[in-house]
């Protein structure tokens, strides 16, 4: 059986400077997959190719074993999106705008009606259905754009930053809609630039910088690799030095022998530690 | 077809909130044309027997087929692709791009048959001896047509929403002046008369007043506006292939 997703050797330039620099990833049925990076490190662009928005200089991609190049008309029905940008028609309300996703992707009357109301309950939006764009909130915009995307039961679910820009309540509840329609069999690819979006909802993630996989496992096996316990030393008031231990016996030591441990820290690591010392960059810009 | 009407519904529903206020707003540049150059200009001028009031009203339909039909495609195609980037959404369904193409630009023939009508409706209170015939019925509807894919055309060209000003800057405005619409071609120096004969609005001007003030039809501007229309397409769809996957 093919993968849900097929990358190999992939490649996109703009101008000269590589975006997507021989990006090469397979992602399996049912998978909950993220790319995690900094802005401008290709997530978008990625994207972008996957679902025909944007033409690779090299390379093939394969969504359940079509090829978006050779094949983007028959791949369309494959995929739903959600982008990072507010993409929805503000001149409609929520319902007619799942309504023409609906009749672009050939539902029928009936089939139109019984999803949209099927998916507003979904997405607990039922009671806004008859609500211009503009006239709600963020969160309900990110989740009629979820609806509008599962509108023709798509294998694969593209997410695109889902939760940015949304206050913290709202992305839990957006989590959950992830997990849900992760659990109902839909596949996941999201890309994120919050550590914690990462690493509360993949099963894998992918390091993405400058265009290429650095790092690629569940979060877990990625701490591992790097040690489950970080341990911030900022011992001369300069930069902040970090050291890994794969367990607080370990890292508590290793404390010990320092001459001052007023200004020393251990806590549990996390995928930004993983990122920094892959990169010597934080996720959310600027250098360590 | 069906994929087309989709993406015309949308827009259809969009101007079914916005219809009164639309066409209000969409009357008041027709109308002050006739005011100013119908009226006032050419009060007691006469062309060939013709009242200039006559003469200018089919131009001025011409002239507002052209506008509408043009902003009414191509603007909002620029502000669903630059702006809400809902175009998108369009490019990734499973839809062939000719019906793509003529979804977006039905809405701008809709919204330039509605202006001119209504126009039509305020010009026939005031000159009601114009003749209107299936053959001028027809020549707006190509007039529409044309400009609508002219709007899409552009609105696919353009990188910003600067750049379809710039359009409306460098190509309708001249038109709008120069198209015949004013003014008769033969009261110009032959080198220029050719010149404009150049502009698609100019073929529309010259049926159009033919068919309403009931004169023999010139069938090769209706024509011209073919080859216009068929050349916007073709441009349309090439610029959207490239764009597209």
């Amino acid at each position: 059986m093919s993968k849900m997703i097929e990358i190999s050797g992939l490649n996109k330039d703009y101008s000269g400077k590589k975006v997507i620099d021989g990006l090469d990833l397979e992602i399996e049925h049912g998978e909950l997959f993220g790319f995690l990076g900094p802005n401008g490190a290709g997530k978008t662009t990625a994207i972008r190719i996957l679902t025909t928005l944007t033409k690779p200089s090299s390379g093939m991609v394969a969504i359940n074993g079509i090829d978006v190049a050779r094949e983007p008309a028959r791949v369309k029905s494959e995929f739903g999106i959600v982008q990072q940008h507010l993409s929805l028609n503000r001149d409609l309300t929520i319902g007619e705008n799942l309504e023409l996703h609906a009749r672009l992707h050939h539902l029928s009357k009936k089939e139109r009606s019984e999803r949209i109301a099927d998916l507003l309950d979904y997405v607990e939006l039922s009671d806004h259905i008859d609500y211009l764009i503009d006239d709600v909130s963020g969160g309900m915009k990110r989740r009629a754009m979820i609806a509008r995307a599962l509108i023709h039961r798509p294998k694969l679910l593209f997410l695109d930053e889902p939760t940015v820009g949304l206050d913290a309540q709202t992305r839990r509840k957006v989590w959950e809609l992830i997990r849900r329609m992760n659990a109902d069999g839909t596949t996941v690819f999201l890309t994120t630039h919050y550590i914690e979006e990462a690493e509360a909802l993949c099963q894998r993630v992918g390091v993405l910088h400058h265009g290429r996989i650095i790092a690629i496992g569940s979060p877990l096996s990625l701490r591992q690799k790097l040690g489950l316990i970080a341990v911030e030393m900022n011992l001369n008031g300069n930069a902040t030095e970090y050291r890994y231990f794969p367990d607080r016996a370990q890292a508590a030591k290793f404390i010990k022998s320092l001459p001052d441990t007023e200004r020393v820290v251990m806590r549990e690591s996390n995928l930004e530690d993983v990122f920094i010392e892959l990169t010597g960059q934080k996720v959310l810009g600027g250098v360590t | 077809m069906i994929d087309a009407y989709s993406i015309l519904w949308a827009d259809l529903m969009a101007l079914k909130r916005r219809g009164p206020r639309y066409l209000i707003t969409t009357l008041v540049s027709p109308i002050l044309y006739l005011v100013a150059f119908g009226w006032g200009l050419g009060r007691g001028i006469n062309l060939n027997g013709t009242s200039y009031l006559e003469f200018v009203i089919p131009g001025i339909i011409a002239l507002t087929a052209m506008t509408t039909s043009f902003n009414g495609a191509g603007t909002r195609l620029n502000v669903d692709r630059l702006y809400f980037k809902s175009f998108d959404e369009c490019l990734m369904a499973p839809i062939g791009l000719t019906s793509l193409l003529l979804g977006k630009a039905l809405i701008g023939v809709v919204r330039g048959l509605m202006s001119s009508v209504a126009f039509l409706v305020v010009a026939l209170l005031i000159a009601p001896h114009i003749h209107i015939s299936p053959q001028f019925l027809l020549g707006l509807l190509l007039t529409c047509l044309a400009f609508a894919f002219l709007g899409v055309l552009a609105a696919l060209l353009a990188r910003s929403h600067e750049d379809m000003a710039v359009f409306g800057s460098l190509i309708l405005m001249p038109m709008t002046f120069l198209g015949g619409t004013f003014f008769s071609l033969s009261q110009v120096p032959l080198g220029l008369k050719y010149a404009l004969y150049l502009l698609p609005l100019t073929h529309s001007s010259l049926f159009l007043r033919a068919a309403a003030l009931d004169q023999p039809l010139p069938w090769g501007s209706f024509l011209v506006l073919l080859a216009f229309l068929a050349a916007f397409l073709v441009g349309g769809m090439m610029t959207l292939k490239r764009i597209s996957i």
